[in-house]
């Protein structure tokens, strides 16, 4: 059905790989260069490749886009929450030292690890979003002003 | 003037590119070829951005692990100031996002115009307002 | 050569790049070729970020511009039209006029920037050195630049969350976000 049986296996090797590496540029974030927005962008990216491969159909099986809709807001509130919680606990809004007993880095580890996790979601969830709504569309005919 | 130049020739490189995008913005008609004139001038503002930042012999600023768990961090390794570096990750991220916007409605354009050429656009409102008797 | 003077090299090569992609972006019709020239240009500005020691940047700028930018300027370019159509010469012209002005503006400013690749300029000295020296022990992660990010400038990035959420939420309103329901309209 798909003529390109070159690009079916290679990216059937690839995509895998494309999600452990934004994975890994998430994770790794504080270590070495990386973060939420760029792996959101690298997962994004690799949801894209799968739906350009094996159809639109397909992605919409794999990442529903209720699911798209879902984390765009999911994500932004995940980062808000993390400023309320930092509120409640007695600092300053997004002020992490107090979300740990300790009040050391600590509590800044546990809110950049939340935090990114809100960012990731959401630009992952945003990019996807975005592509659907772009692939989701025909294109019109001459006589559309008609 | 010379030496002006020759101190600030990154920078001078980035605005000439910066200038050209401009021009793509202006020249043409096209919304699509409009938005990638847009999207090259960003870039060279992010350039511009990233450019004063760089300190010579700088490293990007990240501390060796091993380094930082042991607290013996060198006092004279320079690093490239991060906060444009902060403030530019951030802005390609929402660059796009309003990139894709304005894709969005250069879409929504075509369907109901037809044509995404901007004197055409003009000329279909124009006929438009003549037949409403304005 | 010694590296820093391979790099200058390599850095020159890049901003000749990026200049040829950006002209022939001006000189081109087909859109295509456009905006393939485009995703080149923002691989070429990820090289440019790398040398200028923002490697965060960098890899943000090689997934966004090489990929992203890319499929939704090629989606949008299917859904639109191939091809540009050339435009008169009296706007080349007047485009010409506002690009010297403007050029000449910036480049009359270009004395009273800080010379390149110096360290006590006013942007390097303040607060930028200073989430450097106090990363250490007040947040104790190796990434400079995630530190600031997450947590020096939180409220920042949550702006930048809630504008790229916002953007989402646009195009899913102007462009409908599963895709169906256009046959319906399509007759008007």
């Amino acid at each position: 059905m798909n003529p390109y049986v070159v690009l079916r296996v290679v990216s059937k090797l690839l995509i895998p790989l494309i999600f452990l590496f934004g994975l890994y540029v998430h994770f790794h974030g504080e270590y070495s260069p990386g973060g939420g927005f760029s792996a959101g962008v690298v997962l994004g990216v690799g949801v894209i490749l799968f739906a350009l491969i094996f159809g639109m159909e397909a992605a919409r099986k794999a990442v529903p886009p209720y699911a798209a809709r879902f984390g765009m807001a999911l994500g932004a509130l995940l980062f808000a929450s993390v400023g309320f919680a930092s509120l409640i606990m007695g600092g300053e809004f997004l002020n992490y030292t107090v979300l740990h007993p300790d009040r050391t880095y600590v509590g800044q580890h546990i809110g950049i690890i939340a935090v990114e996790l809100g960012v990731l979601t959401s630009v992952t969830s945003v990019i996807i979003a975005i592509f659907y709504a772009f692939a989701g569309r025909e294109r019109s005919g001459d006589t559309a002003e008609d | 003037m010379l030496e002006i130049l020759g101190d600030r020739f990154t920078y001078a490189v980035i605005l000439v590119l910066m200038m050209v995008g401009l021009y793509a913005v202006i020249a043409t008609g096209n919304l699509v070829k409009r938005m990638v004139g847009l999207s090259i001038f960003q870039t060279s503002v992010f350039l511009l951005y990233i450019a004063t930042a760089k300190i010579t012999g700088g490293a990007p600023a990240i501390f060796a692990y091993s380094d930082l768990a042991a607290g013996t961090i060198p006092d004279d390794a320079v690093y490239a100031n991060p906060l444009p570096h902060v403030l530019i990750l951030t802005a390609i991220v929402v660059g796009v996002a309003t990139l894709a916007m304005g894709l969005a409605l250069v879409v929504r354009i075509r369907e109901v115009y037809g044509t995404i050429e901007d004197d055409e656009l003009s000329e279909i409102d124009h006929d438009d307002e003549l037949k409403k008797g304005v | 050569m010694n590296g820093a003077e391979i790099t200058q090299v390599f850095d020159y090569l890049l901003m000749v790049m990026l200049l040829a992609i950006s002209i022939a972006v001006i000189r081109l019709q087909n859109l295509f070729a456009v905006v393939v020239l485009t995703g080149a240009y923002s691989l070429i500005a990820a090289a440019w970020f790398v040398s200028l020691s923002a490697a965060d940047v960098a890899i943000t700028e090689a997934a966004v511009g090489a990929g992203i930018s890319t499929v939704l300027l090629l989606a949008a370019m299917l859904l639109t039209s191939r091809e540009a159509k050339p435009t008169s010469a009296f706007r080349h012209w007047s485009a010409l006029v506002v690009m010297t002005a403007a050029g000449a503006a910036v480049f009359y400013a270009l004395g009273d920037l800080p010379v390149y690749g110096s360290a006590d300029t006013p942007a390097n000295t303040g607060v930028g050195m200073d989430y450097i020296t106090r990363t250490p022990e007040e947040i104790n992660i190796p990434n400079v630049v995630t530190a600031v990010l997450a947590s020096y400038r939180g409220f920042d990035t949550m702006g930048e969350v809630f504008v790229v959420f916002a953007a989402g939420v646009g195009v899913a309103l102007l462009l409908n976000l599963s895709g169906r329901g256009r046959r319906e309209e399509g007759g008007e």
